[in-house]
């Protein structure tokens, strides 16, 4: 990538570092601002991330998969988005891939995912 | 109508206020020479000649190089006329981005598109080809199909669209909006896609 695209690519950086590292197979608390009419709330959005597309550039997305009532729901969230107030890592997951589109053929105990003890 | 040359630098994505995602073309524009300042008494109309880039004097020609001497330059990639500047400008100034353009303004750019070489139609016009590969078609999915009718008029007629060479044409992309303006580094981020490969020269104008 040219050197000029990084220089304008810097003024998210900040925001960048501020973000906590979290990659496919973990848990995350997705904070994010919801708009309706003039007023302002947080949504709170937990599930597992099942990808994260574009990395290092400011078009960065993640994708968060969580079964709500029994019916698969996901959401991809541009990662630099002033709507996304916080990130919270919940828990750390073991896969071998880096796009689990495997879990959504699976549910309940087979679309369990190891938890990374270290 | 104001304008300034400029470098494609490549693209990238900005998030607006409201969070959505913009995409926008890096253009590193100016600092342009004003090279000529056309009147009506001399010249017959209102025009500012601009210069923009840094050449090797040695594959300059002369003529351009003397005509470059009077506005106190060097050897400049490319010269653009633009009628009807909007600012005052003297031989010999220097005009940066920040001069000409605002944030939120509305600017048309003019590239060379990339050239694709020699492409059918369905590239080059947009035709749709055939649409299906069952019910006895052969082997021309992407064929162009007839180019007229019969005895009559016994001939094709000038301008039917046909393959051939594709891109590498002059292309005018208007009202792109201007997302940014960072002076110090003499670049504008452009909202959406502009003609040209990177590195190609890119007119902005409005």
């Amino acid at each position: 990538m040219s050197e000029i695209i990084k220089m304008v690519e810097a003024e998210y950086s900040e925001k960048r570092a501020g973000i906590p590292a979290f990659k496919s197979g973990d848990t995350i608390n997705v904070h994010v601002k919801i708009r309706e009419g003039n007023k302002e709330r947080i949504q709170q959005f937990q599930g597992t991330v099942i990808q994260r597309k574009n990395p290092n550039t400011n078009g960065e997305t993640f994708t968060v998969r969580k079964v709500s009532n029994s019916v698969g729901v996901e959401r991809i969230f541009p990662l630099l988005s002033p709507n996304i107030e916080k990130i919270e890592v919940i828990r750390r997951g073991v896969v071998r891939r880096a796009r689990l589109y495997y879990l959504k053929g699976k549910s309940g105990k087979a679309a369990r995912i190891k938890e990374d003890k270290r | 109508m104001s304008g300034i040359i400029g470098k494609k630098i490549g693209m990238t994505s900005i998030y607006s206020a409201d969070g959505t995602s913009v995409p926008c073309t890096v253009v590193e524009a100016g600092p342009c020479v004003v090279t000529q300042v056309k009147t009506v008494e001399t010249d017959g109309y209102v025009a500012v000649q601009l210069a923009y880039g840094d050449a090797k004097e040695k594959n300059a020609p002369k003529a351009l190089l003397g005509h470059l001497k009077k506005a106190g330059t060097t050897a400049k990639r490319k010269l653009v006329e633009f009628k009807d500047f909007a600012n005052a400008v003297n031989l010999g100034d220097t005009i940066t981005v920040a001069d000409v353009f605002k944030e939120g303004e509305f600017v048309d750019a003019v590239g060379t598109s990339k050239g694709k070489g020699f492409q059918g139609v369905v590239k080059r016009h947009g035709f749709s080809g055939v649409g299906g590969q069952t019910h006895g078609q052969h082997n021309r999915q992407r064929h162009p199909g007839s180019v007229g009718a019969s005895s009559f008029p016994s001939r094709v007629f000038p301008g039917t669209r046909m393959a051939g060479r594709t891109g590498g044409d002059r292309v005018t992309i208007q009202n792109l909006k201007v997302i940014r303006v960072i002076p110090e580094q003499n670049l504008i981020l452009i909202s959406g896609s502009v003609p040209g490969a990177k590195n190609s020269l890119v007119i902005l104008q409005k």
